[in-house]
């Protein structure tokens, strides 16, 4: 009982202290790609330090629903990404919620990210929330796709079932597992608005999505809404390195030593991931915005393939 | 005995309707009418909780047809409808007190909302083809004089004149089933229906009949034309009274006869019913996308709800036809989950609607906006509901569509490839429908009452009394009670599911912690409450530790802009902006949107329009064509008007001998 609390708070800790690291690496990576330095590891700590120290300053208009979303966001996205295994199975709680409730905690905090654009009356702020409810009517469909895939493989939609099914033999390789996770890759992308789909580095308006919606925030608002995202980044990290590459996972009573081994493992799949999004995201250029359903509609369309070849037969 | 307090609470409201006729032009006939429905329903819900938990109870009256008189009975799944009616019915009288103030010929409304109430009652409580038919179109006259109450704004007399139309097929529909499901011997009580299982072809056809009657009556597409012009028609206590639980009604028609009815179960009958409510989810939710009226935007979106509910069915009825009754049951449960579900939200969202209109005198999208600064509560409330319509974790829409979701995932059990590849698609469809929903009602509460006000009405708009509020209130706390503790409403249905499939979902207040599990917990399983314990403490905590650690210092300054100064409210998303996105993806093939903008040449002062056309493919391909054929043979026909004495005299002899003739010849 203890352990078992011990094990769930530092999973919840270590995912909250390793989310701003993840994107200071990714924009290290993408850096030294453009043959720059790029900044330091640690600098989305030091922007978040100074976004707190920073005064808010609220729209006139900005009403009571404007000043509570971004600690709802955080909730949502903090208690979806503490479902997650990283580094050990059996997690405490894991049987509070499965994979359907984690996408339903993402598409909360989406739901009231998008209301947030819209509370001050802006047309950017217009501009972003429109642009995101039709990506996410799309990329919800393919998650959930996604998690009919998995769950038809494993026998159950439990995230630590699902990663004991994983790395137990009996699954080997399936057409419908590679299948899932091109299209969990391309959902991943879209949901943390990174390139092709949006630009975390814009404010260029006119191409602006997540950017849009979290305008007019600043100060601790703003910090909570960055970490939020970076959260997410690393959520979905998660999830792909936890579903598809689980070797490492430590299982429910292991030892120290194989909790140590799962969290370093845990650490260096999150390194290889943030490596990988920087090569795409260095390879390829942005898409105009009526492009996105196109991008989106694979992801659907494999999730669907996978799910149907999985009714069709328990074998591909 | 429980069906006969039932049948008093219905006499009581139809004393109540007696005497909205004779008071109804007094000045206090608003709330003794709203306050006399409000305790009769009240009272009636607590008849149906009891019932819902206690065995049936049967009961004939010597009314109706002179050898089978008036059956009545209150079993399981009748108490559950009767819940859903009733508790509906007590949170529009409630509503009704305060928002009934409003209304300028209180007598137009005033006999017609108990005598609608005593209608729905009698149509679960009936247990005869005639009480059954006979209540049905009661229900249905009842309401449309309702729909038709402001009878002389644009539009209403129309939607008066549609939905008179399509209840009447819907009826007829019914008629011929329960003709087919009667028999030569004309068996038309229940019972022997229940007893006499029709052969296999004859059973296809009343399934269809039925799906047709009350898929009419609850909105499934290409049926659900009426629906969005007679729902925002009528007044919004009645509104929500019409799409929380009406269309709930027609649902009961259908489980009702197809599960309890029609005898064991063929494989296909899941096939039409998991199409038609695939299609209906999205097909519903993509219209209300496109609509820039509030009611307008609500009436689709229960065309969508009732998609979902539907699907549910057609996945029970698979289950029972395969022999797989524990997944039969879970499916059963989902959909009678979203029942109780959507009755709750929608009816908020109405009620929420009605205040709004009360407030501003406006149901278009584009002249509302700010209200959350104006009708804070109003905007709590609403908010509640388009998180729970949006199925949102932890409250109660996510929960039934959750379950949904669940019992999809036992399809490949299935044994029928038409079923197996078609149950991904429609899970496909279902999955769609939600986030499209989040995308509707993101838009409908963020233009409502987020941003600036766009009319000088919205701006002065001032907070509802308290009738009103305490209706969209108790409403909302069963929300989030449904939603955090759904082991309390799926056991409360199992001895409808355990009546209807023979199977109940596993008892699930017995579990640890509270967390429901559809079929076994290894599987999978789901807590609302500490689902919301974890969001509630994380959130606290950030709060917390951003409050001590971070600056305190809050500025009010000029919105940012991106640096544009003094921005008009013009200047805002509008309802059809923010749908343009999604237009773009799926208008021009589900409803071949078309847009248009016309620029004035150079020099021409006149401003710019922009036009946005959009086609309702089941008017165009059945409901015109139907029409013109109509117009076209009454044309026709309306020669035999204008002909001389003596060709009408040649007609009366060319029928006669017509007639001989058959008579001679028929064996």
């Amino acid at each position: 009982m203890i352990a078992d609390l011990l094990i769930q708070g530092t999973q919840m800790t270590l995912v909250l202290l390793l989310a701003p690291l993840l994107t200071g690496f990714v924009r290290k990576v993408k850096a030294r790609f453009l043959r720059r330095r790029g900044p330091p590891l640690l600098q989305p700590y030091r922007d978040l330090i100074r976004l707190m120290r920073k005064e808010v300053v609220l729209a006139h208009n900005a009403s009571w629903l404007f000043r509570i979303i971004p600690y709802l966001i955080f909730a949502g996205t903090w208690v979806a990404a503490a479902l997650i295994p990283t580094f050990a199975t059996g997690l405490m709680f894991s049987w509070t919620a499965d994979l359907i409730a984690i996408t339903a905690l993402l598409g909360s905090a989406r739901f009231f990210l998008a209301l947030a654009g819209m509370d001050v009356g802006t047309s950017f702020g217009g501009i972003g929330s429109s642009r995101e409810v039709m990506i996410a009517s799309l990329a919800e469909p393919a998650m959930i796709m996604i998690v009919f895939t998995l769950a038809l493989l494993a026998g159950s939609t439990q995230l630590s079932t699902v990663a004991g099914v994983m790395l137990s033999p009996t699954i080997g390789l399936r057409v419908s597992l590679g299948l899932a996770l091109i299209a969990l890759i391309l959902v991943a992308i879209a949901e943390n608005a990174r390139i092709p789909i949006d630009n975390p580095a814009t404010h260029l308006e006119l191409t602006m999505v997540h950017e849009a919606m979290v305008l007019e925030y600043s100060g601790r608002h703003l910090a909570v809404i960055e970490l939020a995202a970076a959260l997410k980044l690393l959520l979905y990290v998660s999830l792909i390195a936890c579903v598809f590459v689980p070797w490492g996972l430590a299982p429910a009573g292991a030892t120290l030593g194989a909790l140590l081994a799962g969290a370093a493992l845990y650490v260096a799949k999150l390194a290889v991931g943030g490596f990988l999004l920087a090569v795409f995201e260095t390879s390829i250029a942005k898409m105009r915005v009526f492009r996105v359903p196109d991008f989106l509609g694979v992801a659907l369309m494999l999730g669907l393939l996978g799910t149907l070849l999985l009714f069709v037969s328990r074998s591909l | 005995m429980p069906v006969i307090a039932a049948l008093g609470c219905v006499a009581g409201l139809l004393a109540v309707s007696v005497l909205a006729v004779a008071c109804g032009r007094m000045s206090a006939a608003t709330r003794l009418v709203y306050g006399a429905t409000l305790v009769v329903t009240a009272t009636g819900l607590g008849v149906a909780l009891l019932a819902l938990a206690s065995g049936p109870s049967q009961v004939t009256l010597p009314v109706g047809l002179p050898w089978l008189g008036a059956h009545f009975r209150l079993d399981a799944l009748a108490a559950f409808f009767l819940v859903v009616v009733n508790l509906g019915g007590a949170a529009a009288s409630l509503y009704g007190i305060g928002y009934g103030a409003h209304e300028h010929e209180p007598q137009r409304v005033l006999p017609f909302f108990p005598a609608f109430l005593a209608g729905m009652n009698l149509v679960v409580l009936a247990d005869d083809a005639f009480a059954f038919l006979l209540s049905w179109e009661f229900m249905s006259l009842s309401s449309w004089a309702l729909v038709m109450a402001h009878h002389r704004e644009a539009g209403n007399a129309r939607a008066g004149f549609v939905y008179i139309l399509m209840a009447s097929f819907g009826t007829l529909a019914l008629l011929l089933a329960f003709g087919l499901l009667a028999g030569p011997e004309g068996g038309y009580a229940f019972d022997t229906m229940r007893a006499a299982h029709p052969p296999p072809v004859l059973a296809g056809l009343v399934l269809g009949l039925v799906l047709l009657g009350t898929g009419s009556k609850a909105g499934l597409v290409p049926l659900h034309v009426w629906l969005p012009l007679a729902h925002p028609a009528a007044p919004s206590h009645v509104s929500a009274l019409m799409s929380g639980v009406m269309t709930k009604v027609a649902v009961y028609g259908f489980v009702r006869i197809v599960f309890d009815l029609l005898g064991p179960t063929a494989w296909w009958w899941g096939v039409p019913v998991l199409a038609v409510g695939g299609a209906t989810a999205v097909l519903g939710v993509l219209y209300a996308l496109m609509q820039d009226d509030l009611k307008r935007v609500l009436a689709y979106s229960t065309i969508e709800n009732i998609g979902l509910v539907f699907v549910g069915l057609g996945l029970a009825l698979a289950f029972d036809a395969n022999g797989l009754p524990a997944a039969g049951a879970l499916a059963l449960t989902a959909a009678l989950f979203h029942v109780f579900n959507h009755a709750q939200f929608k009816s908020i969202l109405f009620f929420g609607a009605g205040a709004v209109l009360s407030a501003t005198g406006e149901r278009h999208l584009g002249r509302l906006g700010g209200l959350i600064h104006r009708m804070p509560a109003t905007s709590i409330a609403c908010l509640v509901a388009c998180m729970a319509i949006s199925a949102l974790p932890p409250l109660n829409g996510f929960a039934s569509e959750w379950l949904a979701f669940q019992a999809i995932l036992l399809s490949p059990e299935l044994s029928q490839w038409g079923l197996k590849l078609m149950v991904p698609a429609v899970g496909a469809l279902l999955a769609l429908s939600a986030a499209l929903a989040a995308a509707c009602f993101v838009r409908v509460f963020g233009i409502t009452f987020l941003g600036r006000a766009r009319s000088p009405v919205a701006a002065a708009a001032r907070e509802v009394d308290r009738w009103s509020l305490s209706a969209m209130f108790i409403l909302a706390a069963l929300c989030v009670i449904a939603g955090l503790l759904p082991g309390l409403v799926i056991d409360g249905l199992a001895p409808v599911v355990q009546g209807l499939v023979g199977e109940r979902m596993p008892r699930q207040l017995g579990d640890a912690w509270l967390s429901i599990v559809p079929v076994m917990e290894s599987r999978s399983s789901y807590n609302g409450l500490l689902v919301l314990v974890f969001i509630a403490a994380s959130a606290s905590i950030a709060a917390f530790v951003i409050h001590r650690l971070a600056s305190r210092a809050v500025r009010r300054a000029p919105a940012w802009d991106c640096g544009f100064p003094n921005a008009d409210p013009a200047t805002q998303y509008t309802a059809s902006s923010f749908a343009q996105p999604i237009r773009r993806v799926f208008g021009s093939s589900v409803f071949g949107a078309r847009e248009t903008v016309d620029m004035p040449p150079p020099g021409d002062l006149r401003p710019a329009r922009f036009t946005v056309e959009l086609r309702d493919f089941a008017w165009e391909l059945i409901y015109t064509p139907i029409a013109r054929a109509v117009a076209f043979l009454a044309e026709r026909l309306n020669h035999l008007q204008f002909l001389t004495i003596r060709r009408y005299l040649s007609l009366v002899f060319f029928a006669l001998i017509s007639l001989l003739l058959m008579l001679a010849i028929w064996p």
